[in-house]
């Protein structure tokens, strides 16, 4: 196991808070002898309540319910998912996580990681993260890929509340492969960052989001680069924001939009999983 | 050492190919993005603070010793469309032919022999800047001067803005580059120790976009 | 047996596939690189079309095209089927033609390099600049020789108005002579003026429209490229 990343993506300086909520919350998915997926461990912690959905099939579906306002600042959240060798795991959540200001003023950290095993295939399709203003979120993903294993992995950021500010963001994005990275990007917006809102980062736009596949078959046939949304040429007029999706340097596409909001957003990202194989 | 060696490297007229390049600037140009000095000055901080943070924290590390394998990977992994990393790449190649003339080294010929299409342009000129004495602060400074530098002269030719506004906006960046050399060479000099993680990784969603709708036109001033 | 540290000391130039070497990384002679430049719409690439069509029977060629800023002249030659598409590379010059010849080879040298490797191995490699002005020459590091190619229709002072093109190209190209009733240029005059300029050096008019019409230049580079073949190996 490749020791966690020293990322940036983390406060200066992080003191052991007391104020906030300290919470891990846990999922394995196994496969058993029929090649239907067990959940093991299947432990919610603090705001993550984990509900499992469908039931029919052979893949794990699990929804993350928020079960309270998180992660406000001083939080330590995580979250751990493994899906092991041959087995299915799909995790979407009920609602948008909307990161808010602390009483102290202390930043919050939100570390999801990501384990997936050969032949096994996760599924992480959450709903966007809100930057709400005052808010200071410093938030890690990290993916650790065996050679053979699949992933489908959303984010979408949002930059404020509607007519409010945005918050601060830090999040990297770290996705390993079969020892190798195969893909490692900081993004950091709001106060205190400089640069972001320049034409060389978001412009204007304040929903930024990225849809990763990864899947074994890239390797032979690799993904075709795409534009989408107005980098496509579309009609003129109202912006319906733009992206492309594009191959990795391995066997993964990316689809990197910018979009004014959250809803126009995620039509750029359910367009582009059309012509990933993803879905 | 000698800190002259510098200036020859990071001179806009050192032949590494860099001239037919806009960092991004003609289809922010052509977008209106980019449309007077100021408009200029903003494009080039936003630059600065991604990819060019994450060319100086390269270009420090290979300057400093750190494998250029290694990096050249660590790039690819920070490189999320492929246009860029075929700019990067040819651009590496490049910097490769001048610097093996200018400042011969077995280090050099190493990494030509391993990448011959070209590893990506930073960790090059780092190994350049190292071959020719130079420190990995000074590395982060070139690459991170040349980020801003070629919009810039882009600029000028596309715009026929004002040459003197357009070093003036070089000029007004000098805090930012001081700031993102230093983070480059500071991250890089953890790299011994934590490993190419530690090198800053900062993305920018519009260079990404952009720079693959830039290489699909079938007219364009600049190769990139 | 020299080190190799030894070797980059003395030949510096010998990873840049410069023209400086005449040799290639392997020690056998490399291909002759002619520049061909001068202003917009004088014939240059009508005058690289009919040399690879004079020549291609007989030697193994390629072309560098160097746009302004499109693929134009190397997608006319593509069309004109002069040479396969891997014969013919073009670089991209950022708006200045004349950089990426004199000031900074590295593309086209890049290009020379890519040629060699895919196609290779070439007699000779065609380098054509983008449509510039009278100033604009090539590197002795990227072409062996070069020729300036001029035009009637741009009228007869050119030669006399000199610039490095005219004065020192080791090939003057007087391109469009038919056209000269047309423009009431003097040939005779343009002969003397460019002789003025350039004493010794040679000077070919041209109607490349005409049956056979690039014959002077392309026997000026068949007498060139046996002196380079003649060079030591």
């Amino acid at each position: 196991m490749t020791a966690a990343p020293t990322t940036l993506a983390r406060p200066p300086r992080t003191p052991a808070s007391t104020a906030g909520l300290h919470a891990t919350a846990r999922i394995t998915a196994r496969a058993d002898a029929h090649g239907i997926t067990r959940l093991p461990v299947l432990d919610g912690a603090g705001p993550f309540a984990l509900r499992r959905i469908g039931g029919h099939g052979p893949q794990a579906r699990i929804c993350v319910v928020g079960a309270m306002s998180a992660p406000l600042g001083g939080d330590r959240l995580a979250i751990d998912a493994t899906a092991e060798s041959g087995a299915a795991l799909h995790l979407t959540a009920a609602a948008a996580t909307v990161a808010l200001p602390g009483r102290t003023g202390e930043a919050a950290t939100y570390d999801v990681r990501l384990t997936v095993g050969d032949g096994a295939r996760l599924d992480w399709l959450p709903e966007p993260l809100i930057s709400a203003e005052g808010s200071d979120l410093w938030m890690t993903t990290t993916v650790e890929l065996a050679p053979t294993a699949r992933l489908v992995l959303r984010e979408e950021q949002v930059l404020g509340r509607t007519g409010e500010h945005t918050g601060t963001l830090h999040s990297r994005l770290t996705v390993r492969r079969a020892g190798r990275t195969l893909l490692d990007q900081e993004t950091a917006y709001g106060p205190g960052v400089p640069g972001w809102d320049t034409s060389a980062v978001l412009d204007a736009q304040r929903a930024v989001g990225q849809l990763l596949v990864v899947q074994p078959e890239f390797d032979e046939h690799p993904a075709a680069v795409q534009l989408l949304g107005d980098a496509a040429g579309g009609p003129t007029g109202e912006s319906a924001g733009q992206g492309v999706l594009a191959p990795l340097a391995g066997p993964a596409a990316l689809v990197t939009a910018v979009a004014p909001d959250a809803l126009r957003l995620r039509r750029l990202l359910d367009d582009a999983a059309r012509y990933t194989a993803a879905g | 050492m000698s800190r002259a060696a510098l200036l020859v490297l990071a001179d806009g007229r050192f032949p590494a190919g860099g001239h037919a390049h806009s960092g991004g600037a003609e289809p922010a140009v052509t977008a209106g993005r980019i449309k007077d000095a100021a408009t200029l000055e903003r494009f080039c901080r936003g630059r600065l603070h991604t990819a060019g943070l994450v060319a100086a924290g390269l270009a420090a590390a290979a300057a400093a010793g750190a494998d250029p394998l290694l990096l050249d990977d660590a790039a690819d992994a920070r490189t999320p469309v492929p246009a860029l990393r075929q700019v990067a790449r040819r651009l590496g190649r490049q910097m490769m032919r001048a610097a093996r003339a200018t400042w011969p080294s077995d280090a050099l010929d190493a990494l030509a022999a391993a990448r011959p299409r070209g590893a990506h342009q930073p960790i090059v000129l780092g190994l350049a800047a190292r071959s020719a004495g130079l420190t990995p602060l000074d590395a982060a400074y070139a690459v991170a001067y040349e980020n801003i530098s070629g919009p810039a002269t882009a600029a000028v030719r596309l715009l026929s803005l004002d040459p003197f506004d357009a070093t003036a906006v070089l000029a007004h960046l000098a805090a930012d580059l001081d700031r993102v050399a230093a983070q480059g060479a500071e991250a890089a000099a953890r790299v011994a120790t934590e490993g190419v993680d530690a090198l800053p990784a900062a993305s920018a969603p519009l260079l990404d976009i952009t720079a693959e709708q830039h290489a699909a036109w079938p007219v364009r001033l600049f190769a990139s | 047996m020299h080190l190799d540290h030894e070797l980059d000391e003395m030949f510096p130039e010998r990873h840049t596939h410069s023209a400086a070497v005449p040799k290639r990384p392997d020690g056998t002679r490399r291909a002759l690189r002619i520049g061909l430049g001068g202003p917009v719409g004088t014939g240059k690439t009508a005058t690289v079309a009919a040399l690879c069509r004079a020549l291609r029977d007989e030697l193994s060629i390629a072309v560098v095209t160097n746009d302004i800023y499109t693929r134009e002249d190397a997608e006319f030659l593509l069309r004109e089927a002069v040479l396969p598409a891997e014969r013919i590379q073009a670089v991209e010059t950022g708006a200045c033609p004349h950089t990426a010849i004199r000031d900074d080879i590295s593309a086209n040298l890049e290009a020379v390099e890519d040629l060699e490797e895919a196609v290779g191995p070439l007699d000779l490699i065609l380098v054509e600049s983008g449509g510039d002005n009278l100033t604009a020459t090539f590197s002795k590091g990227l072409v062996d020789f070069q020729i300036f190619v001029i035009d009637v229709a741009g009228g007869d002072d050119i030669p006399r108005k000199g610039g490095p093109g005219v004065t020192s190209a080791d090939l003057l190209v007087i391109n469009k002579t038919d056209l000269a009733p047309y423009v009431g240029v003097d040939l005779e005059g343009m002969a003397r003026d460019a002789k003025a300029q350039r004493g010794e050096l040679p000077v070919a008019f041209t109607a490349l429209k005409k049956e056979n019409g690039v014959k002077p230049v392309s026997d000026w580079v068949r007498t060139k490229l046996a002196d380079w073949t003649a060079g030591p190996a």
